[in-house]
């Protein structure tokens, strides 16, 4: 009789060795360009791809494991959420503008980002790095379900919410983060890597999340605090996957020191262009701040970062081109931003308002040399103006960047009193853009920009042909609920009657 | 290399004059006038006279901004691109030679009650 011996549990190295490294195996009938065809074209050289680290060591069984628990948690928060009518406890409904600009132009990120992972992960021929790529990807995927999953329960009493998807491919503010996306997944793989994960999850993504969750949390909302945290964990190790890959293209070879500088050139600035949205919200759209976009850029931008670029001096890396220019802006980017967005709100999916005195006071405190300079006045003429009855509509529409696709409301990096005007002649058309920043990736690859879809003049072309309402209704935008001043709107009424009767015998 | 690609690659531009129907982009802005947060995008009629250019696109979308009545088309300063202008005020947009995307400004200085002076 044979005795039952316990299988013995595998060690965990021996099981990352089974799980990962032992998956790669030499082709014998296909050539290994052939399976691989995209790793070489950009012109980054591996000489060695088992070089690759993989610190975290993480294999597909316990990924699930992990992942499920979390999963798990995750709903039933946000099932309370919905039956104790959480909706209720936010600060007041202007907050909600925060979230509908999330759902349509950050959220769609994630999914898009788990798109190009999931297309890395096949591209890459290294095992290690195969199998980091699949799990970023699931793990993006599950952030855009999860933030939608949340969101949705406040589509059910709010305008503003439900045509997101709409809103990600069509609306004029959301083509900055999908043109960002776009721009990273038609790249190759090696530069997809350093624009989304190392200098969108590794450089900026605590600019992002951070102050955003924290917004959440002093403005009542759980649901989004709660998948604030379930995506928090996945951050850590796709920090490090970002990371990890600089270092080993560095590595590599020392001929691809000048591709990978300016490659983080161009996707740092394109993010710090992406990440100005995340600045109105902090300054002007959460009724409870945090702290200002210039305190949150100070901490997560230039401390972080920066030691971050000593960090890599070793291999050559300077910090971006853009590094400048993007702390000379941070004192007037996010007014430059919010007035525009106040002043097209029309074609707006969210609501916008006048900054009180009491706003002002706070923002005048946070930019003690610009604010009360250079922007009060301009608030001030727009409350005056809807006083008046005549509230201000900026019809002229907006200029909109070749790059980054912003409308170009940003001034001279050295003059707040002038706007920045660039423009290209390329092969007989005019081009124009926000910055030097902007114009000089343009520069880089014209071909590459010149096909962008700009929702502004694409307006006047068929079948919109100038329409407004047509516009609206392709967007999905339901003129008189979804957009305009949050002063009068269906959601100030809602919010404040249902509040009244959760918190009042009347 | 106008574009990094494993292939040759020729881009096609979405924004050429001929989608626009026999009209044109033409980009105004008025300097140091910031309550209007980027240039006006018109779309206009190359055949158009500047000064109805002027008279029934540009100054209706000036009216927001304190100083619009103040305004006087003969004391305005113009350029095109970065090249100083002076407007034909009664021959049409593409006699005065503005293409399609063409970006004009105007300067009219001493003009800004909105702008703290610098």
């Amino acid at each position: 009789m044979d005795m039952k011996v316990a299988k013995k549990k595998l060690a965990l190295k021996e099981k990352y060795k089974l799980l990962t490294r032992d998956l790669g195996w030499e082709p014998s009938y296909q050539k290994k360009d052939d399976i691989y065809p995209y790793i070489k074209y950009e012109g980054i050289k591996i000489h060695d791809w088992d070089k690759w680290e993989d610190p975290f060591r993480l294999t597909m069984d316990s990924y699930w494991k992990y992942q499920a628990e979390k999963e798990r948690k995750f709903y039933a928060i946000i099932d309370a959420h919905a039956q104790n009518n959480g909706h209720l406890n936010i600060t007041d409904a202007r907050y909600l503008s925060a979230l509908k600009i999330f759902l349509q132009a950050i959220s769609p990120g994630e999914y898009a980002a788990g798109k190009g992972f999931a297309r890395t992960g096949r591209e890459f021929p290294g095992v290690g790095t195969q199998v980091a790529c699949q799990m970023q990807s699931i793990d993006e995927i599950r952030h855009a379900q999860t933030q939608i999953h949340a969101l949705s329960n406040y589509n059910k009493f709010y305008n503003g919410f439900h045509a997101f998807a709409d809103a990600r491919d069509r609306m004029w503010y959301c083509t900055l983060p999908r043109s960002f996306f776009d721009d990273a997944m038609s790249s190759g793989p090696f530069e997809f890597m350093i624009a989304i994960g190392f200098s969108f999850e590794y450089v900026l993504t605590n600019l992002l999340f951070v102050p955003f969750m924290s917004g959440a949390a002093y403005n009542g909302d759980m649901a989004t605090v709660t998948f604030g945290f379930s995506a928090q964990s996945d951050e850590a190790r796709h920090m490090t996957l970002g990371l990890e890959c600089i270092k080993f293209m560095l590595e590599q070879d020392p001929d691809n020191l000048p591709i990978v500088q300016n490659w983080i050139d161009k996707w740092f600035w394109r993010g710090f262009r992406l990440l100005g949205v995340v600045g109105t919200m902090m300054d002007y759209m959460l009724p409870k701040r945090v702290m200002s976009w210039r305190e949150a850029f100070e901490i997560y931008g230039i401390e972080n970062g920066g030691a971050l670029f000593n960090d890599l001096a070793r291999y050559g890396i300077r910090p971006p081109r853009g590094w400048d220019d993007a702390g000379k802006a941070l004192d007037h980017m996010s007014h430059q931003f919010m007035l525009a967005l106040y002043q097209y709100n029309f074609g707006t999916a969210f609501h916008t308002d006048i900054p009180t005195e009491e706003d002002m006071a706070w923002l005048d405190k946070k930019y003690p040399t610009t604010f009360n300079k250079y922007y009060r006045p301009r608030w001030e003429h727009i409350r005056k103006l809807k006083e008046a009855g005549t509230p201000y509509k900026n019809m002229g529409l907006a200029k909109l960047c070749q790059t980054c696709q912003i409308p170009t409301v940003f001034t001279e990096p050295d003059d707040p009193t002038q706007l920045t005007i660039r423009e290209v002649d390329y092969k007989g058309d005019k081009y124009h853009f926000c910055s030097e920043g902007c114009q000089h990736i343009f520069e880089n690859e014209p071909e590459k920009y010149i096909q962008a879809v700009l929702p502004m003049p694409q307006l006047f072309q068929a079948p919109l042909s100038g329409d407004l309402v047509a516009w609206m209704n392709w967007v999905g935008l339901q003129n008189g609920k979804d957009n305009g001043d949050y002063f009068g709107s269906e959601d100030q009424k809602n919010f404040d009657a249902w509040r009244d009767l959760a918190t009042r015998n009347v | 290399m106008a574009l990094t690609s494993t292939k040759p690659y020729v881009g096609v531009p979405r924004d050429t004059v001929a989608n626009f129907n026999g009209k044109q982009i033409v980009y105004t802005y008025w300097e140091q006038h910031l309550l209007f947060s980027t240039p006006y995008l018109t779309v206009v009629e190359p055949g158009m006279r500047f000064g109805d250019y002027w008279e029934n696109v540009v100054k209706p979308l000036m009216q927001a901004d304190p100083d619009a009545a103040g305004v006087n088309l003969a004391e305005v300063k113009w350029t095109m691109g970065k090249q100083d202008f002076t407007p034909n005020i009664s021959a049409t947009l593409a006699e005065n030679g503005i293409v399609h995307k063409a970006q004009l400004c105007f300067r009219t200085p001493g003009v800004n009650t909105l702008l703290a002076a610098a």
